[in-house]
């Protein structure tokens, strides 16, 4: 068991809540009775935690009012929770809440907040095996809850933000996300996160928990927009109700090191779950994405689409687990990973991990991993568009289908000249692409 | 404006071309024929600068330049077109942006300015409706899902907006019907200038009863073995080309 974290785990529970107490110390328990992954745990078996070897320390709550004006994250006109260094950020927040829903910080419930939220907390994650949860828990010191209403149709995107400031000191952040979508109610979710590209190597430990009651439609936008000295592990897990919808766009780009698993329970019948998901590490980044849909009741449906770019030395993996248990008769699940190498020291492990316990279902899967089309880019190239530009085109192209499915607009508009900029930094390059 | 010297070319080492001859004059229209697996594409592919097409003899002079040592965007800025065989689908790259990057390209080799964003969608549309293509097909991925012959459309359509100086078209009257051909051969007509020469390659007399050929061509075996004026290929259509190529 590795030493580090426990600077943090100490530190923690003077930033939190009294109420959060015992939850911590059940993570503290958890934590140091879990034996740290190594490359030989399966689930860890290409991702190198290396990173993490260093001192962290727990952020003080001035940095609340650190100027992180440089750190671009969207506007989508929504309330918006701003978190810097795991603070809240009033300054940066806008709380004018529509109708049907509720937004509290763990840190300001009162007594009947805070028993709902304990409630609620933790019910998505259970069972689950991931072992930087119990961390999480343990090192938690604020955190949010949405409590959407029943019925509520929320139009605007609501957006949380947690923004790492480039400190001096190597940082540990727990961030926590719960939603509670009510029966029937359809809202729009964004999350993001962003980091100054300057300071130390930041860890972020962001563990969101999306509850979809009953019939219930949830758009679920989770940027990964950190920089290279940003290291996260974290996680979303879904819990679906009976006819509910999610609709999930993932995106990550690269940094030293990122981790993300997603997990969704189908626990109703008829539930829907489409996650589609973008990542682009380059240089000597890592980006490992490990998605499971558990199909637990008949009639549900999954369907996923992840594409990779990976440029130079970097490294994606992606795991791609669905579970059929025996009595998840009608399941329809699709499963598409690919992956464009742009060098040829670019790595992409990929595996899909199909566990099926029904006979009457139906189950696709394909990865791929391959290169630019040269044939493409030749036709273009016969059109007189340059190379250079032809091949940013052909990369955009790649994960602009994904992009193309979005269907929050603003998030989009977004999303597309960022992705633009990625390819190249020249903008002759992508002027064509917007 | 083009001007193909003893041309051998070769496909994974095998020779395709073997000593083609060619000249093209601007205003002419030049069809070439020929058997299947001639190498009548390998000659456009080999114009246009397709990888792993490699020159192994022979010289190409376009507009009084050496075509082969430039590279295949350089062709197309400098107004070589060729109109594909089988056009390439490229999915998450729109039509649109896609055009819109071509003419551009070409523009900026003339010296003008990228053209407007509303300015172009205006003439894209027109070009659209010329060609008998629904609009929302500029919004669809480049070729993705067309069916051939919509396929065919959008060659015609690029080379439209591009107006190149030389266009060569592969078989783009193959797999049309009756009324694309006519969309087709009128866009061939309007195009027609003293300025531009077009080289059709198609297996069927019925596209040159509509665009009337200067000269026709029979490539066989890697090299012109006949050329003539259009009664050429009334004689091919009658007679195949079995008499030809014993003649080769
Ligand atoms: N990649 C390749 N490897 C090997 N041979 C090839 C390759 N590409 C083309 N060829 C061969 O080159 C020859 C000429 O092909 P080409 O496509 O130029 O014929 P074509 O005259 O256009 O025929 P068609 O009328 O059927 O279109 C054929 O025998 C073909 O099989
Ligand atoms: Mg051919």
């Amino acid at each position: 068991m590795s030493d580090f974290m426990q600077q943090p785990i100490r530190e923690a529970p003077e930033l939190a809540p009294a109420w959060l107490r015992p939850l911590q110390q059940r993570g503290r328990e958890a934590w140091q009775q879990t034996p740290f992954p190594t490359r030989k745990t399966e689930a860890w078996k290409y991702t190198s935690l290396q990173a993490l070897q260093q001192r962290f320390v727990a952020a003080d709550r001035d940095s609340a009012s650190t100027d992180v004006s440089d750190i671009e994250f969207p506007q989508l006109g929504g309330p918006t929770l701003v978190f810097t260094d795991g603070h809240y950020s009033p300054a940066l927040s806008s709380r004018e809440l529509p109708d049907g829903l509720s937004v509290v910080r763990f840190a300001e419930a009162d007594d009947a907040q805070a028993a709902r939220i304990r409630e609620l907390l933790g019910s998505a994650v259970a069972g689950s095996r991931h072992v930087f949860v119990p961390l999480n828990e343990a090192t938690l010191a604020d955190g949010v809850f949405l409590d959407i209403q029943p019925d509520a149709r929320l139009e605007a995107p609501i957006q949380i933000v947690w923004l790492t400031s480039g400190a001096d000191a190597a940082l540990a952040l727990s961030q926590r996300l719960l939603v509670n979508c009510g029966a029937h109610s359809e809202a729009t979710l964004v999350e993001t996160f962003a980091s100054s590209d300057t300071g130390a190597t930041a860890f972020t430990n962001g563990v969101s928990e999306l509850l979809l009651g009953e019939g219930a439609r949830l758009q679920h936008c989770r940027l990964h927009l950190e920089q290279d000295n940003a290291v996260h592990i974290g996680g979303v897990h879904i819990r679906q109700s009976a006819n509910s919808q999610l609709y999930g766009f993932h995106l990550a780009l690269g940094s030293d090191l990122k981790r993300i698993d997603l997990v969704v329970d189908h626990q109703g019948a008829g539930a829907h779950c489409e996650l589609d998901g973008i990542y682009l590490p380059r240089g000597s980044e890592t980006v490992d994405y490990h998605t499971c849909i558990e199909h637990s009741v008949p009639h549900c449906t999954s369907r996923e689409r992840f594409r990779g770019i990976v440029g130079d030395e970097a490294s994606a993996i992606f795991n791609g687990r669905i579970h059929i248990h025996p009595q998840a008769q009608k399941t329809r699940a699709e499963l598409s990973n690919k992956n464009l190498l742009t060098s040829h020291k670019a790595e992409v492990n990929t595996k899909p991990e199909l566990e099926i316990y029904a006979d009457d279902v139906q189950c696709a899967h394909g990865a791929t991993v391959a290169q630019l089309d040269p044939m493409t880019r030749h036709y273009l190239r016969t059109r007189g568009v340059p190379r250079e530009e032809a091949e940013v085109m052909l990369s955009y192209g790649f994960i602009n289908e994904l992009v193309e499915d979005l269907p929050c607009a603003a998030v989009r508009d977004f999303v597309k000249p960022l992705l633009a900029s990625r390819f190249a930094r020249n903008p002759r390059l992508t002027r064509h692409l917007l | 404006m083009l001007k193909i010297d003893n041309l051998h070319a070769r496909v994974e080492n095998e020779d395709i071309l073997k000593g083609l001859n060619l000249t093209v004059n601007p205003g002419e229209v030049h069809a070439i024929m020929g058997p299947n697996g001639s190498g009548k594409s390998t000659l456009g592919h080999v114009l246009a600068g397709r990888p792993g097409y490699s020159v192994s003899a022979g010289s190409v002079q376009f507009l009084g330049e050496d075509l082969l040592a430039m590279d295949t965007e350089e062709r197309a800025q400098l107004g070589l077109f060729l109109a594909f065989q089988y056009p390439v689908e490229i999915p998450g790259v729109s039509n649109m942006e896609f055009l819109k990057a071509a003419v551009d390209a070409v523009r900026e080799r003339r010296g003008e300015e990228a053209i407007g964003s509303v300015d172009f969608l205006k003439l894209a549309r027109e070009a659209c409706k010329s060609v008998d293509l629904d609009q929302s097909f500029l919004k669809r991925g480049v070729n993705e899902g067309f069916s051939g012959g919509e396929k065919k459309r959008n060659e015609l359509l690029q080379m439209m907006l591009l107006q190149p100086k030389l266009c060569i078209m592969d078989e783009t009257d193959s797999g049309l019907d009756i009324d694309a051909l006519q969309v087709v051969s009128r866009g061939i007509n309007e195009m027609r200038d003293a300025g531009r020469a077009f080289i059709l390659v198609t297996h069927y007399q019925r596209l040159l009863n509509f665009v009337e050929p200067d000269h026709v061509h029979v490539l066989a075996g890697g090299r012109i073995v006949r050329s003539g004026d259009k009664s050429l290929a009334l004689e091919l259509e009658e007679r195949g080309y079995a008499w030809l190529e014993d003649a080769a």
